[in-house]
């Protein structure tokens, strides 16, 4: 853990710097961040709000990292989990809230699963490279949002924002006891620990981190590579559509152009910083949770653009990347082979 | 609607236009992809770097009313940019991906952030060179009214097929990116050529950029790229790391994007947003076509991507 979290407080001096590069002061930032994120009760359930996405679309790349698969379709399955769901859910909308949802998580995760899988069956049959395609069916999964709001799907009195009939309000996923923390956390939180059993504890992780580690020792001793990896695949998907299924059935109500908001990207960032473990998962996602939170008060107090976020997510990825570079270099940093 | 008095050739004159005018930043970008992976890294960081030269030069030009000085950021700001990226891959144990997964991530922050006070204002824009005198029909002149970045894109197009060819440099960066063991043999420092490789080739991808703001769309939004780095990307595998191949997939791939604004000037807005869709579909579909998974490439270096 050393040098993950050493990386984390570099790229936190680093975001300091910049920061203070820009005439504000760090330390009041900072603060800030802490008060909007975790600060109160209240601001916390603002945190686990943006937390649940988070850890369901991190899945998506974390899944299949262990396979070697360097998948960053998230944004793309979640929105076409999300566009599903709502297909789902509008065509059951008189059923039982219960059946509702079910119904659109299962729609959700099929829908954002076969996308996946789209882009692990060009890997294994075509050897078209998986990061590439992934990133490209994003950009197709926003037009095909784009297409269906603005016409098949489209409710006519949404002027504005152009956006598919709403979910019924009594249909959709409620929130938690008198909270404002909807029932989505709990997918979150179910998913990341069944990633953790599955990856580290069942024989199907074990089969997937053998292809991870030596693919052609897993292909000799016969294991079929390419059906563990569409599987995988397909899970990976399957996590990041209902992490567009909860932001539609718990957050939007129904699909519009919000759906494409940046959890996928940042979910990328999350999978990357918990190496692609479920349980750390849980924690990262919760802090970056509350780093989004927070966005909000850094625009309003600190008149700080939104895309501060951004330039901080990057800030840990390339120092997380390159503490990658020290591993092995000191022997006080040594850690345990995983 | 003035294209009507030219009806469906307006759509046909739209896509050609659309290739020339769309298909410049692909241009630069693509060769600056196409010199880095010759080296032997990939640079999936492109479009941060795009992003990064497309604010940049707007935000100099508009300071400095000079949209030259503005692709002169353009090209430094891309350098830097790779440097840092090479910075990164030079490392032990960096995997080539995750740093340009990152350096996209970090790019597009940094230009979204820095760009704030650019959104309202209108920078000089870069003089086209008009072709179409020669026409009396306005659509044709304003099809012929080329940037600049080009004709460029052009001439960096065949110079680096020379320079792969024919000069001791190119062919430096080659066997660096064919088999950094035995350059190294050779006496040829292969940090320093790929350093250099990948710098000068983000310098092409933030020169790219500047065309987006300065010359077409011609003013800073955040959607401006919207994946046209990463396309670059495929670009060059189609092009098969081919520097004049690049030119003519850049202009094809400019080409179908223009198909969904150029059917709506005509009236057919019939799936609009779908047409939105088409050059990545094209991307995808161009990758499933040359990919393979029994035989390397034609023409890919040998050691693309591997740890050196």
């Amino acid at each position: 853990m050393a040098i993950p979290t050493g990386a984390v407080v570099v790229a936190l001096a680093l975001f300091g710097l910049f920061c203070a590069f820009q005439g504000k002061n760090p330390f009041a930032v900072f603060a800030a961040i802490n008060k909007a994120a975790f600060g109160s009760w209240y601001s916390f359930q603002n945190t686990l709000v943006r937390a649940a996405p988070l850890m369901l679309t991190a899945l998506c790349t974390a899944l299949p990292a262990r396979l070697g698969l360097v998948i960053i379709g998230n944004e793309g399955a979640l929105v076409v989990g999300g566009l599903s769901a709502t297909a789902a859910g509008l065509a059951c909308a008189t059923a039982p809230v219960a059946v509702v949802i079910s119904v659109m998580t299962l729609a959700g995760m099929v829908g954002g699963g076969l996308w996946i899988t789209v882009c692990g069956a060009l890997y294994y049959q075509r050897g078209v490279n998986e990061t590439i395609s992934s990133l490209l069916m994003n950009y197709i999964a926003i037009a095909v949002l784009n297409h269906l709001v603005n016409g098949p799907m489209r409710d006519p009195s949404s002027l504005n924002k152009p956006s598919s009939f709403p979910i019924p309000d009594d249909k959709m996923l409620p929130a938690m006891g008198d909270s404002n923390v909807h029932y989505g956390l709990v997918f979150g939180l179910v998913a990341c620990v069944i990633a953790w059993a599955l990856m580290e504890h069942a024989t199907f992780g074990f089969k997937v981190r053998m292809i991870g580690g030596n693919i052609r020792a897993a292909r000799m001793s016969g294991l079929p590579v390419a059906r563990l990896g569409l599987i995988t695949c397909f899970l990976a998907g399957a996590a990041a559509g209902i992490a567009g299924m909860i932001e539609v059935a718990a957050v939007h109500g129904r699909a519009n152009e919000s759906l494409a908001a940046g959890y996928g990207y940042a979910g990328i960032l999350v999978a990357f910083v918990a190496r692609y473990r479920g349980l750390p998962i849980i924690l990262v996602a919760t802090l970056l949770g509350g780093i989004l939170a927070s966005g909000g008060i850094l625009q309003r107090q600190f008149k700080l653009p939104d895309a501060t976020i951004l330039v901080f997510q990057g800030l840990v990825f390339l120092v997380i990347l390159f503490s990658d570079s020290l591993y092995g270099k000191f022997k006080f940093f040594k850690e345990r082979e995983a | 609607m003035t294209s009507e008095s030219i009806g469906w050739w307006g759509v046909v004159l739209g896509i050609l236009a659309g290739a020339v005018r769309g298909g410049t930043p692909f241009l630069l970008v693509s060769l600056g992809e196409c010199l880095t992976e010759k080296s032997g890294k990939i640079n999936l960081g492109l479009e941060g770097t795009l992003l990064m030269g497309a604010m940049s030069a707007y935000a100099v030009s508009y300071k400095t009313g000079s949209p030259w000085a503005g692709v002169a950021a353009a090209g430094a700001t891309g350098a830097l940019m790779g440097a840092l990226h090479a910075l990164l891959v030079s490392r032990p144990k960096v995997n080539d991906i995750a740093a340009g997964i990152a350096m996209l991530i970090f790019g597009t922050g940094c230009a979204f952030f820095l760009s704030k006070p650019y959104i309202q204002p209108s920078a000089p824009q870069l003089p086209a060179v008009a072709l179409g005198g020669w026409s009396q029909v306005a659509q044709v002149q304003a099809a012929l009214r080329i940037s600049p970045l080009f004709f460029l894109g052009v001439a960096v197009a065949f110079a680096l097929q020379w320079f792969f060819r024919a000069t001791r440099w190119g062919m430096h960066v080659r066997a660096v990116g064919d088999s950094p063991a035995a350059a190294r043999a050779m006496g040829i420092s292969v940090g320093r050529t790929r350093f250099l490789a990948i710098m000068a080739g983000s310098a092409l991808g933030g020169i790219g950029g500047a065309h987006l703001t300065l010359f077409y769309p011609g003013a800073w939004t955040e959607a401006i790229s919207s994946g046209q780095g990463l396309m670059a990307v495929a670009l060059v595998i189609f092009a098969r790391w081919n520097p004049v191949q690049c030119l003519w997939a850049s202009l094809l791939f400019g080409g179908a994007q223009a198909v969904g604004p150029s059917l709506q000037a005509v009236g057919i807005s019939t799936g609009y947003y779908l047409w939105n869709a088409s050059p990545y579909i094209l991307t995808l579909l161009v990758m499933v076509l040359t990919c393979s998974r029994k035989r390397t490439l034609v023409g890919a270096p040998g050691a693309l991507g591997s740890p050196s």
